[in-house]
C-alpha cells in the first residue's frame, strides 16, 4: 500500500520514478515519428484506410494458412540454399544458435548483430556471452544499449529514453572517441569502431522483417548500412524470425515495405531493404557461405488458436508506441517487457499466457489511438479488455473496486436512487481510491441542479 | 439516457440535453428506471457485473422504436459496441451520442440561437473524447459549438490526445492519468483558451479535478450547456 490507499500496478510504479529528462526525450520524439508517420502515409496512399484494411486481410489469410504457408516457406528456402531450424521455444532457439556458432568459429570469436526483437524475446546476446563469444550490437541504438547494459525501451527506436548528451558521454567513457554532443560525430565514431568488427566477425545474427513463402526469400530493412554489413560480410549469417512474419508472395511486399515504413519512421522507404536469396552464389565473389534461418514459436501456434490471434498481424513498426499517451508518460521500460507500449500489453500476455501478466493491460485508458494508427489494424484497445476480463475470470487479478457491490446497486432504479441520494454522506467515508483519486485532482462535486428533481418538477 | 456521472453529479448537462431536444422539436422521454450503462465494471474486467448492468439498460432504454440519445461518446460506445462484446451476436444497439444525433439525425449544422443576451466572446478550446474514435464521430459537437456566435475555437498542440482519465485508470495509474491531463491542460492554456469544452463528463471531471488542485485559470463545460445557453 502507498500513501495514496491503493497498490500502484507496475507500469504506475515505473512511471513514478521516471526522470523529467527521460520523458521529454521520449514524448518529443514519439510526437514528431507520429507527426510524420500521418503525413507521409497520407502522401504515400490515396486511401490509407483501404490499404491498412488489405494488409490486415494478408496478414488473416497467414494466420489462416500459417501450416501451409510455414512448410512452403520451408521449401523454398531449402531450394535456395538457406538452412531452416524450428525453434519451439527461447530455450531451444538459444540452443540451435549456439549449435550453429560453434560450427561456425570457436568460442572467443566477435558475433555482430543487427537489430531483432525476437532476439531481444529469447535474450540471446547474454547466452552466446556466457558461451565465450563476443556478441556486438550493430545498430546505432542497440549498440548503445549495449554499452550501457540496458535494454531497449522501444521496438524501433531503442534508446528513445536517452539523449545525444547522454550518448556522448558513453561514447567518451568507452574510449570511442573524444565527447562530442553532435549526431553525425557520434555516428562517426560509433562507425570506426564497427567497421573493425564487421571485418573480424565469422558469425553475423539478425532478424527478418518479412519472410516470402513463395520465393524463399528473406527481406530486412533498415536504415544504416549495418544490417548489410552484419548479414553479408560474415561467413555465416542467421536470421531469426517468429513464425508469423510470413508474407504469402512477392506481390505482397510493396504494401507492407510502405506501410512499415510510414508507419514505423515516417519515411516512404527505409534506406536500406535486403532481399535475401540465400548464400554466397558458386559465381559470386562476396556474401555469407552460408544462411540460416530459424522459425520462432514460442507460444505463437497457441496465441494463434487464441482470442488475442489478431495480434500476430503485428509488423513491429511501433506506431502504436509513439501515439499512446501512457507510452509517453511512462516509456517503454515501464511495461517490464521486451515489447513495450500497447503492442506489448497485448503480445507480451498473449505469448506467455495472462497469468505471467495479469494487470498490464490496466495500463491503458482504452483511447483507442493504438488502433487508429496500427497498419494491420489490431483492435488493441478490445484485446486489452478481453485481457482484463480473462484476468478476472481466471482470478490472476484482483479488483480493488467492489464491482459486484456496485451492479447490485446499478441492476435496480430504486437502489440507485436510494444510492445516489445516500452519496452526500459518502464524503465523510474515506476510501483508498477516493485518497488515490485526490493525490492528483480535487473530488468532484454536485454542480448545478438535480437531474431527477428538475425532471419530476416539470409534469 | 442520462448516464450515471449526470445523474449524480452534473444534473445541468441532462438538463441541458432535454432542453436541446425540445427546442429542435423533440418529444423527450425519460425512464426512472435507468442507472448506468455498465462500463465501470466491464472496463475493469468484471464482465459478469457489467453485463448485469447492460441487462438493465437493454431493458429500460433498448425495447421501444425510440431513439436513445446521450450526452456522453463514452456511454454511447459502450451500449453500440461493449454490448455485442459482452453478448455474442447481439446486433450492434442503434444509441446515439448527442452531437452526433444532432448532426447526423436531426441535420444539424448550425446551432439554431435564441437566446437575446449574447455573452461576451470568448476563446475555447475543445477537447475530443476518445470514445468518440469507437462510434466514428469526427467533429460532430465542434462544429455545433464552433458554430455559436460568441464562441472562438482554439487550436492546440496535441489536440487529439486522450486527456488520461481512462475510468478507474485515473486511480490506479494516478501519475500517469495526472501527467497526461497535466500535459493536456498546459497546451490548452499555451494556446490562449480560458474555458475546456467537452462531450464526456469523464474528461471533464478529471480536468476539471486537475484544474482545482491546481488553480488554474481555466473552466470546464459540457457542450450541450453551451448550446442550451443559446436557448430563449
Amino acid at each position: 500500500m502507498k500513501e495514496s490507499g491503493v497498490k500502484h500496478p507496475a507500469v504506475e510504479k515505473f512511471a513514478r520514478g521516471v526522470s523529467d529528462q527521460t520523458r521529454d526525450s521520449v514524448r518529443a520524439a514519439s510526437i514528431k515519428v507520429a507527426d510524420a508517420r500521418k503525413t507521409t502515409l497520407n502522401e504515400v496512399f490515396r486511401d490509407l484506410n483501404g490499404a491498412r484494411s488489405q494488409a490486415a486481410q494478408i496478414k488473416d489469410y497467414v494466420l489462416d494458412n500459417i501450416s501451409n504457408l510455414l512448410s512452403q516457406l520451408e521449401m523454398k528456402c531449402r531450394l535456395n540454399g538457406i538452412e531452416v531450424h524450428w525453434a519451439r521455444d527461447a530455450v531451444s532457439a538459444r540452443k540451435i544458435i549456439l549449435d550453429i556458432c560453434k560450427d561456425a568459429a570457436p568460442a572467443g570469436s566477435t558475433i555482430v548483430k543487427a537489430k531483432s526483437m525476437a532476439t531481444e524475446e529469447i535474450h540471446l546476446n547474454s547466452h552466446l556471452g556466457d558461451a565465450g563469444y563476443k556478441v556486438v550490437e550493430t545498430d546505432l541504438g542497440e549498440f548503445v544499449v549495449q554499452i550501457d547494459g540496458d535494454t531497449p525501451s522501444h521496438i524501433v527506436a531503442p534508446i528513445i529514453h536517452k539523449n545525444r548528451r547522454q550518448v556522448g558521454k558513453s561514447f567518451e567513457r568507452e574510449g570511442l572517441g573524444p565527447y562530442t554532443e553532435s549526431p553525425e560525430q557520434l555516428a562517426a565514431q560509433a562507425r570506426a569502431y564497427l567497421r573493425g568488427k564487421f571485418m573480424e566477425a565469422k558469425i553475423g545474427i539478425s532478424g527478418v522483417n518479412f519472410a516470402i513463402a513463395e520465393s524463399g526469400r528473406l527481406v530486412l530493412v533498415e536504415n544504416e548500412g549495418n544490417s548489410r554489413l552484419s548479414t553479408t560480410a560474415p561467413d555465416t549469417h542467421i536470421a531469426i524470425m517468429g513464425l508469423e512474419k510470413i508474407l504469402p508472395s512477392e506481390a505482397d511486399l510493396p504494401l507492407f515495405l510502405k506501410l512499415l515504413a510510414g508507419s514505423a519512421t515516417g519515411q516512404r522507404m527505409t534506406v536500406y531493404t535486403h532481399l535475401i536469396s540465400g548464400p554466397r552464389r558458386r559465381d559470386e565473389v562476396d556474401g555469407p557461405k552460408s544462411v540460416h534461418l530459424v522459425i520462432l514459436d514460442n507460444g505463437r501456434s497457441k496465441a494463434i488458436n487464441g482470442p488475442y490471434r489478431e495480434i500476430l498481424r503485428c509488423i513491429r513498426c511501433g506506431a502504436c508506441l509513439n501515439v499512446c499517451p501512457v507510452y509517453r508518460q511512462a516509456s517503454g521500460h515501464a511495461y517490464g517487457n521486451v515489447y513495450s507500449g500497447p503492442i506489448g500489453a497485448v503480445l507480451a500476455p498473449a505469448l506467455q499466457g495472462v497469468e505471467a501478466l495479469p494487470e498490464l493491460a490496466k495500463a491503458s485508458t482504452l483511447c483507442g489511438s493504438c488502433e487508429e494508427v496500427c497498419p494491420v489494424k489490431i483492435p488493441i484497445p478490445r484485446m486489452l479488455l478481453q485481457l482484463r476480463d480473462e484476468a478476472v475470470r481466471k482470478g490472476a487479478h484482483v479488483e480493488e473496486v467492489p464491482w459486484a457491490l456496485y451492479s447490485f446497486g446499478a441492476t435496480s432504479g430504486f437502489r440507485w436512487r436510494t444510492g445516489i441520494k445516500m452519496l452526500p454522506m459518502a464524503k465523510m467515508v474515506s476510501h483508498p481510491l477516493k485518497k488515490a483519486w485526490s493525490e492528483f485532482r480535487d473530488q468532484p462535486q454536485k454542480e448545478g441542479r438535480d437531474f431527477r428533481k428538475w425532471w419530476n418538477g416539470r409534469s | 439516457m442520462l448516464t450515471c456521472l449526470c445523474d449524480i453529479y452534473f444534473g445541468e448537462v441532462g438538463i441541458a440535453t432535454v432542453r436541446i431536444l425540445e427546442h429542435l422539436g423533440c418529444e423527450v422521454l425519460f425512464d426512472k428506471e435507468q442507472t448506468c450503462c455498465g462500463q465501470p465494471p466491464y472496463n475493469a474486467g468484471d464482465w459478469a457485473s457489467a453485463r448485469q448492468v447492460a441487462g438493465l439498460t437493454m431493458r429500460a432504454l433498448l425495447d421501444s422504436e425510440d431513439p436513445v440519445v446521450m450526452p456522453s461518446a463514452s456511454c454511447a460506445a459502450m451500449v453500440r459496441e461493449g454490448y455485442p462484446i459482452l453478448y455474442e451476436g447481439l446486433a450492434h444497439p442503434q444509441v446515439f451520442e448527442l452531437g452526433e444525433f444532432l448532426v447526423h439525425q436531426m441535420k444539424v449544422r448550425s446551432w439554431p440561437v435564441t437566446a437575446t443576451t449574447i455573452p461576451a466572446k470568448r476563446k475555447v478550446a475543445f477537447h475530443r473524447a476518445c470514445h468518440g474514435r469507437g462510434i466514428g464521430l469526427t467533429d460532430e459537437q465542434e462544429i455545433l459549438v464552433g458554430s455559436l456566435p460568441w464562441v472562438q475555437l482554439v487550436r492546440f498542440k496535441q489536440g487529439d490526445q486522450c486527456c488520461g482519465f481512462g475510468g478507474a485508470f485515473s486511480v490506479t495509474h494516478g501519475s500517469v492519468s495526472a501527467g497526461i491531463g497535466m500535459e493536456k491542460l498546459e497546451n490548452i492554456m499555451h494556446a490562449g483558451a480560458t474555458e475546456i469544452v467537452s462531450g464526456d463528463m469523464g474528461c471533464l471531471m478529471h480536468l476539471n479535478g486537475l484544474i482545482r488542485k491546481n488553480k488554474l485559470p481555466l473552466k470546464t463545460r459540457h457542450f450541450a450547456e453551451l448550446l442550451a445557453e443559446a436557448i430563449a
